[in-house]
């Protein structure tokens, strides 16, 4: 009886270590980067888990940088343009893949599918030739444009599975009614979709914000930059002394929004992931 | 997701009612579901389709950056050309296949560990006890990071000189001098496996839980009734169960490690012992400025992805048939 007890006693240590150890693991990163981005740069080099002197003096380096504030610019308005166009043009396709039997249809998906799966190099260089050819090259535009290679399939996907799962007899009666798709989809079935697009939205506003090797390749100045590529590019006067308090600042700024975002809508994230790969 | 396209399409659309079929209704909404696709498929065809076209077109060219309208056909020189009697090319560039082994550890070590983990992860998720959404939350961090800004905290806490991984080893007494992660060759690799481990077994995780939470309870109830080991229940109950789901995660992370670009170039920069398929292509084409050699590299890239997709899709398929399910 008493071995028995003990072996659930030790159970649940092992367990709860195990969370901790979870946790400490996922959060900490963070936090050190948090840390170190309030530390005074003489403090920055000694190794320690609370500053022992804090300071504010890399945040204000960081927002008293002109380029930085742009690039924090620039990258809400590419990721919010590239969001409304992706839920744009997705929330009709969707209709018509998820609604609609029609001959086509599983090509139509599999391209969808095929273009998710799609290596971003492989179109670098005919990329750069259209957005050249659309004078997008080092603007806004050009990058907006080439988001929506990975963010509208994924949109489409996913509101798919979702438009699916709606009851049929909404349609039917919309039908009886006379109603034309168009009047379906806007009076229908976009009010029961707004949960779905902001799952959705938010997937992709993530995606956009994140993306790194198309900002690094079709922008060329500075004041078009988006975060990512300005962070990654943030270096002092040598390559060897890297300016790590500022650097760590920027990073912590761009990323609270995104670590608030996803608290708060965990749920609805886990809902949007899962949609567009288990359900599917 | 993949291996469900064409198991669950049939049922998804089913026609709202018999008596319309083919009547005036039915055209008027197949001609809007067209209507409807047309801006998405224009879009997809511009931003994917023609570019991919160009990128197969300029790999036979000598097109470089600075001059993309004046270029000339050169056959299969960019990707193998014998020359004074030696070769050239992409195949012939030892630099290239060692970006591709590299692409291939990377992916295949990297995925296996985010498989682990998240199935682990998953595991605790799943039990229930105070404090679980909490610890969903913590979990969700690293995924909401942007990966650039993963690779400069992992950089810095990696730091040779004065990170913090380097500081607890020694004090802990594990190694005696510090390492440099990220330059040395011996370890690179393994650093930028870490970073990208940490950064997306949550993802896994999430996909491995709702996998999980769809099983039946009453299989463990049985199980527990019977006083049968809970590891022998994970084996032979949970992990046959949700490998579908498992499947489609790691061929969903293969796909992405396959390509991956943004952690390496942030680590490691240009280094070779750790260049990638994309880091290759990527130095050629803008770098270099050499179009025509960089565009080759980037069709092997995505033809290997596509024998990969299509591999896959085959295999899936199969097995799918295999269970029943079809």
């Amino acid at each position: 009886m008493t071995s028995r007890r003990f072996n659930k006693l030790a159970a649940r240590v092992g367990f709860w270590g195990l969370v901790a150890l979870v946790v400490v693991v996922a959060v900490f990163p963070f936090y050190y980067a948090v840390i170190t981005s309030l530390k005074p740069s003489g403090d920055l080099f000694r190794v320690e888990l609370w500053p022992s002197t804090w300071d504010l003096a890399n945040y204000v380096q960081v927002f008293t940088q002109r380029s930085f504030i742009q690039a924090i610019f620039n990258s809400i308005l590419v990721a919010t343009s590239v969001v409304f166009i992706a839920l744009l043009l997705g929330i009709t396709a969707s209709y018509a893949l998820g609604r609609v039997r029609f001959r086509g249809r599983s090509t139509v998906l599999l391209v969808i599918l095929g273009v998710s799966m799609f290596p971003q190099v492989a179109v670098l260089s005919g990329l750069f030739e259209v957005i050249r050819a659309l004078n997008l090259y080092n603007n806004p535009g050009g990058l907006i444009l080439s988001y929506t290679i990975f963010t509208l399939p994924f949109t489409v996907w996913v509101l798919t599975t979702f438009m699916r799962q709606l009851p049929m007899e909404l349609e039917e009666a919309a039908i009886m009614d006379g109603a034309t798709p168009w009047v379906t989809i806007t009076k229908v079935f976009l009010p029961l979709m707004w949960p779905a697009m902001a799952t959705t939205g938010l997937l992709a506003f993530i995606a956009a914000w994140n993306e790194f090797l198309f900002a690094l390749t079709f922008t060329l100045t500075d004041s078009q930059r988006t975060v990512p590529v300005a962070i990654a590019l943030l270096s002092g006067g040598s390559a060897y002394e890297l300016p790590w308090g500022p650097i760590m600042a920027a990073s912590v700024i761009v990323t609270v929004p995104l670590v608030v975002l996803v608290i708060i809508f965990q749920r609805r994230i886990v809902s949007g992931l899962t949609a567009g790969a288990v359900k599917g | 997701m993949t291996s469900t396209v064409n198991d669950s399409a049939p049922a998804a659309a089913r026609p709202v009612s018999g008596q319309y079929r083919s009547t005036k209704v039915r055209r008027q909404r197949v001609r809007a579901a067209w209507t409807f696709l047309a801006p998405m498929l224009v879009t997809l065809a511009l931003v994917a389709g023609w570019p991919l076209i160009r990128t197969f077109y300029f790999s036979f060219t000598d097109a470089s950056l600075s001059d993309l309208g004046n270029v000339f056909f050169i056959g299969l020189e960019n990707y193998l050309v014998l020359d004074d009697g030696r070769w050239y090319g992409v195949l012939a560039d030892p630099v290239w296949w060692r970006s591709v082994w590299n692409t291939f550890f990377f992916a295949i070590v990297s995925v296996s560990l985010e498989v682990v983990f998240g199935v682990i992860v998953a595991l605790i998720l799943n039990a229930e006890f105070k404090g679980r959404t909490l610890v969903r939350a913590a979990v969700l961090i690293p995924w909401a990071i942007p990966t650039i800004v993963s690779a400069q905290m992992w950089a810095w806490m990696l730091n040779d000189q004065f990170g913090i991984i380097n500081e607890l080893l020694m004090t802990l007494g594990i190694i005696a001098d510090p390492i440099a992660w990220t330059a040395d060759a011996s370890y690179s690799m393994w650093a930028v496996i870490m970073v990208d481990v940490w950064k997306t077994t949550p993802f896994v995780a999430l996909l491995a839980l709702a996998a999980m939470q769809m099983l039946p309870k009453d299989c463990y109830e049985a199980a527990e009734v019977d006083g049968i080991h809970p590891v022998r229940v994970f084996f032979r109950v949970t992990l046959p169960l949700i490998t579908p789901a498992l499947m489609v995660a790691v061929i969903f992370r293969l796909l992405d490690a396959l390509r991956v670009f943004d952690v390496i170039y942030v680590l490691t920069s240009n280094s070779t012992s750790t260049m990638s398929m994309s880091i290759y292509a990527r130095q050629q084409l803008v770098e270099f400025q050499d179009v025509g050699y960089g565009s080759a590299a980037s069709t092997l890239l995505f033809l290997i992805i596509a024998l990969a997709t299509i591999a896959y899709l085959y295999l899936g398929r199969k097995q799918l048939n295999l269970g029943g399910d079809a």
